[in-house]
C-alpha cells in the first residue's frame, strides 16, 4: 500500500510547478515497474549477446545540444511532420471517439466523446509539463530525465532558433518542437484508446486520475524502452554504436523494432484496458440485456478517420518525407484493405451475414496489425500481415473474450492487444530480406543489413511480453490507486440512468 | 361511428392511405409502433454478441368513420396491406361513442 501512495505522491509532484520537487522525486520513479522488468532480464540477456548490428525503432532522438553551426531541416520534412501530427490529432478527435461512441448506447454516447476529448487535452498539458521529457530525454533504460522539463531549451529566444532532432537518417533533421507535437499525439490517443474497455460504467474523475497515472508510470516508460535512442550521427564505428545504445531505451538497445506502435501504443493500452475491464467489473445487466451500438453510422465514419489519420501516423513514424515514408504509407493501405476482407469474409462464412461493424473492426484490427511493421516489412508481409489480423482479431472478440469472461465494452485487448501482438511478433517475421521486408540499417558501415527471422522473432516476443507486463501491473496498481481516492465505478442507479446524464448533465441527442 | 385501428407494415401505409382516400376517409392518425406476433423477431449480432429482437416495427393506422363506411374500409385496408406473408397485420374494430371537432364544436358524425 504504500508503495501505491508513493507512486501518488510521485505523480503529483510531477504535476506541481516546482521542478526542484519533481527532481528530487525522480529517483524512485521507476520501482513499480522495475519488478516486472526484473523476470525478463535472464533471458534477455542471453539473446543480446547472439545479437546482430544496429537495431532501429522509431527514433527518440534528443535535441543536439547546439554545437557550432545547427544545420537547418529540410522544409519538406517539416511540412510533412506537421501534417501528420494533424493526421493522428484528428485520429483521437474526432475519429476515435467517434468510433467508440457509436458503439455505446445512446444514454453513454457523451460520456464516451468526453472522456476521449478531454483525455486528449489532458495528456497535451501533461506532455509539454514533463512527458516529453521523461520520455525522450537521455535517462536510464526506462525513464528519461528532466531536461526538457516544460520543453525548456528547445526554443532560443535570443535568435528565434528551434533546436533540431535526429532522425533515422544521418544528418537529417527536423525541428524539435515538431517532434515533440507529433509524440504528443500518439501519447494521447494511447490513453484515449482504453477507454474502450471500461466504457459505460466509470467515474468521470477517475477516468481522468487513471489516465495521468498510467501515463506517467506505463506510458512514459513503454516511449522510452522502445522509442529512445541519441540518434544515428554520432554512430561512426561499434564503439559509438555500442556507446549510443547504451543510452538508448531497454528495449531498443535489445533491438526490438516498432516502427509506429505496436508495443508502445496498442498492447500497451489494450492490457490496459483488459486489466481495467476485469478490476471494475461487468456492465449492470451484461449478457442479460441488449447493450447494442447505438449509432453504427458514427461507428463508420470514425473507423474512416482513423484510417486516413492512420497514414499520418504509421508515414509520419519515419520522421522524413522520404523512401521509408512511402513504404509505410502503402503499406497501410494495403495491409488495412486486406484485413477488412477478411473479416468481412470470415464472418459472412461462420455467421452468415457481413456486417457492417465487422467491416470496420476488420479495417482497424489491420491498422493496429502493421503499425509496428509498417516501414519494415515489404508489401507481400503487408498483405499477410493485415488478412491474418482480419481473422485472427475476429476470433479475439468472439472466443477469446468468451474465454477472458471479462466485459472489454468496446473489444479493445480483442482488437488493439491481439493485433498488436500479431503485428509485433510478425513484424520480426517479415522484415527478413527473404521475405521481402526492409531489413535494418546498419550505422556503422551505413548500409543496410537483413535480420534472422529466428532471432528478431523472440526479441519481438521479448517486447510484446515487457509491454504486457509492464502495463499490465502498472494498471492494475492505477486502478487500485483511484478506486481507493475517488472510487472507479458510478452507482448502479446512475449507470442504469446513464453517464451523460449522471456525469455529465446533458444528453446526446433530444430528440 | 366506428373506431378503426390497423396494424400494418410500415412499407405499407402510403397505399393503405391512398385506398383509404379513394373511398373518402380523410383523416387518419398513424403512430410508428412495435409489436410482437406469429412473424416472432430475428437476431443481430453485433461481434462476438447476438441479441434477439423479438418486437418488430409496424405502423398502427387509425380512423374514426361512419358505421356504414365501415365495411369498404375493412376491405380497403386488407387489400393494401396484404402482402400475403406472415407480418402482414391485423385489424381492430370498435364502437365509437363521440366524436368533437374542437374548431367548431360540432359533434357527431358530423365532425368525422
Amino acid at each position: 500500500m504504500k508503495k501505491l501512495f508513493a507512486s501518488l505522491g510521485l505523480a503529483l509532484a510531477l504535476l506541481s510547478p516546482g521542478m526542484t520537487l519533481a527532481q528530487d522525486a525522480a529517483a524512485p520513479a521507476p520501482a513499480p515497474a522495475a519488478e516486472a522488468v526484473v523476470v525478463e532480464t535472464p533471458a534477455v540477456e542471453a539473446v543480446a549477446v547472439e545479437e546482430v548490428a544496429a537495431p532501429a525503432a522509431e527514433a527518440a532522438p534528443a535535441a543536439e545540444a547546439a554545437p557550432v553551426a545547427a544545420p537547418t531541416p529540410n522544409k519538406g520534412d517539416t511540412t510533412w511532420m506537421l501534417t501528420a501530427t494533424i493526421l493522428v490529432i484528428m485520429m483521437s478527435i474526432p475519429g476515435l471517439a467517434l468510433f467508440y461512441g457509436g458503439l455505446v448506447r445512446s444514454k453513454n454516447m457523451l460520456s464516451v466523446l468526453m472522456q476521449v476529448f478531454t483525455i486528449f487535452a489532458l495528456i497535451s498539458v501533461l506532455w509539454v509539463v514533463y512527458g516529453y521529457s521523461l520520455a525522450f530525454t537521455p535517462g536510464n533504460a526506462f525513464f528519461g530525465g528532466f531536461d526538457r522539463v516544460l520543453l525548456k531549451g528547445i526554443f532560443d529566444p535570443t535568435t528565434n532558433g528551434v533546436a533540431n532532432a535526429a532522425t533515422f537518417s544521418k544528418g537529417v533533421y527536423i525541428p524539435e518542437f515538431a517532434f515533440v507535437a507529433f509524440q504528443a499525439t500518439f501519447a494521447a490517443i494511447t490513453v484515449a484508446l482504453i477507454v474502450g474497455a471500461f466504457a459505460e460504467r466509470m467515474k468521470f474523475s477517475a477516468v481522468l486520475l487513471f489516465s495521468t497515472l498510467w501515463f506517467t508510470f506505463a506510458y512514459i516508460p513503454m516511449a522510452h524502452m522502445v522509442w529512445f535512442w541519441p540518434g544515428p550521427d554520432a554512430i561512426t564505428d561499434q564503439a559509438a554504436y555500442d556507446a549510443a545504445m547504451a543510452s538508448s531505451g531497454y528495449l531498443f538497445a535489445k533491438g526490438a523494432l516498432d516502427f509506429a506502435g505496436g508495443t508502445v501504443v496498442h498492447i500497451n493500452a489494450a492490457i490496459a484496458g483488459l486489466v481495467g475491464a476485469f478490476v471494475i467489473g461487468k456492465r449492470v445487466g451484461y449478457g442479460k440485456e441488449p447493450m447494442t451500438p447505438h449509432s453504427l453510422t458514427m461507428t463508420m465514419i470514425g473507423a474512416s478517420l482513423l484510417w486516413v489519420g492512420w497514414f499520418g501516423f504509421n508515414a509520419g513514424s519515419a520522421l522524413e518525407a522520404g523512401g521509408t515514408a512511402t513504404l509505410a504509407f502503402v503499406n497501410t493501405l494495403a495491409a488495412t484493405a486486406a484485413a477488412t476482407l477478411t473479416w468481412m469474409l470470415a464472418e459472412w462464412m461462420i455467421k452468415g451475414k457481413p456486417s457492417m461493424l465487422g467491416a470496420v473492426s476488420g479495417a482497424v484490427a489491420g491498422l493496429v496489425a502493421i503499425t509496428p511493421a509498417c516501414g519494415w516489412v515489404g508489401v507481400g508481409g503487408a498483405l499477410i500481415i493485415g488478412a491474418l489480423a482480419g481473422v485472427i482479431c475476429l476470433w479475439g472478440v468472439n472466443g477469446l473474450k468468451k474465454l477472458l469472461g471479462a466485459d472489454d465494452a468496446l473489444d479493445v485487448f480483442g482488437i488493439h492487444g491481439i493485433g498488436g501482438i500479431l503485428g509485433a511478433l510478425l513484424t520480426g517475421v517479415f522484415n527478413s530480406w527473404s521475405l521481402g521486408g526492409a531489413g535494418i540499417p546498419d550505422y556503422v558501415n551505413n548500409t543496410f543489413v537483413t535480420t534472422e527471422i529466428g532471432t528478431q522473432l523472440w526479441i519481438q516476443a521479448q517486447a510484446v511480453g515487457v509491454a504486457l507486463l509492464w502495463s499490465g501491473v502498472v494498471a492494475f496498481i492505477c486502478y487500485k490507486v483511484v478506486d481507493l481516492i475517488v472510487g472507479l465505478r458510478v452507482p448502479e442507479e446512475s449507470e442504469r440512468e446513464g453517464l451523460d446524464v449522471t456525469q455529465h448533465g446533458e444528453r446526446a441527442y433530444s430528440m | 361511428m366506428k373506431f378503426v385501428t390497423a396494424i400494418i407494415k410500415p412499407f405499407k401505409l402510403d397505399e393503405v392511405r391512398e385506398a383509404l382516400s379513394a373511398i373518402g376517409v380523410t383523416g387518419l392518425t398513424v403512430t410508428e409502433v412495435k409489436g410482437f406476433g406469429r412473424q416472432k423477431g430475428h437476431t443481430e449480432l453485433y461481434r462476438g454478441a447476438e441479441y434477439v429482437v423479438d418486437f418488430l416495427p409496424k405502423v398502427k393506422v387509425e380512423v374514426a368513420i361512419k358505421a356504414e363506411l365501415l365495411e369498404r374500409v375493412i376491405e380497403a385496408i386488407e387489400k393494401a396491406a396484404n402482402t400475403g406473408k406472415i407480418g402482414d397485420g391485423k385489424i381492430f374494430v370498435t364502437s365509437l361513442e363521440q366524436v368533437v371537432r374542437i374548431r367548431t364544436g360540432e359533434s357527431g358524425p358530423d365532425a368525422l
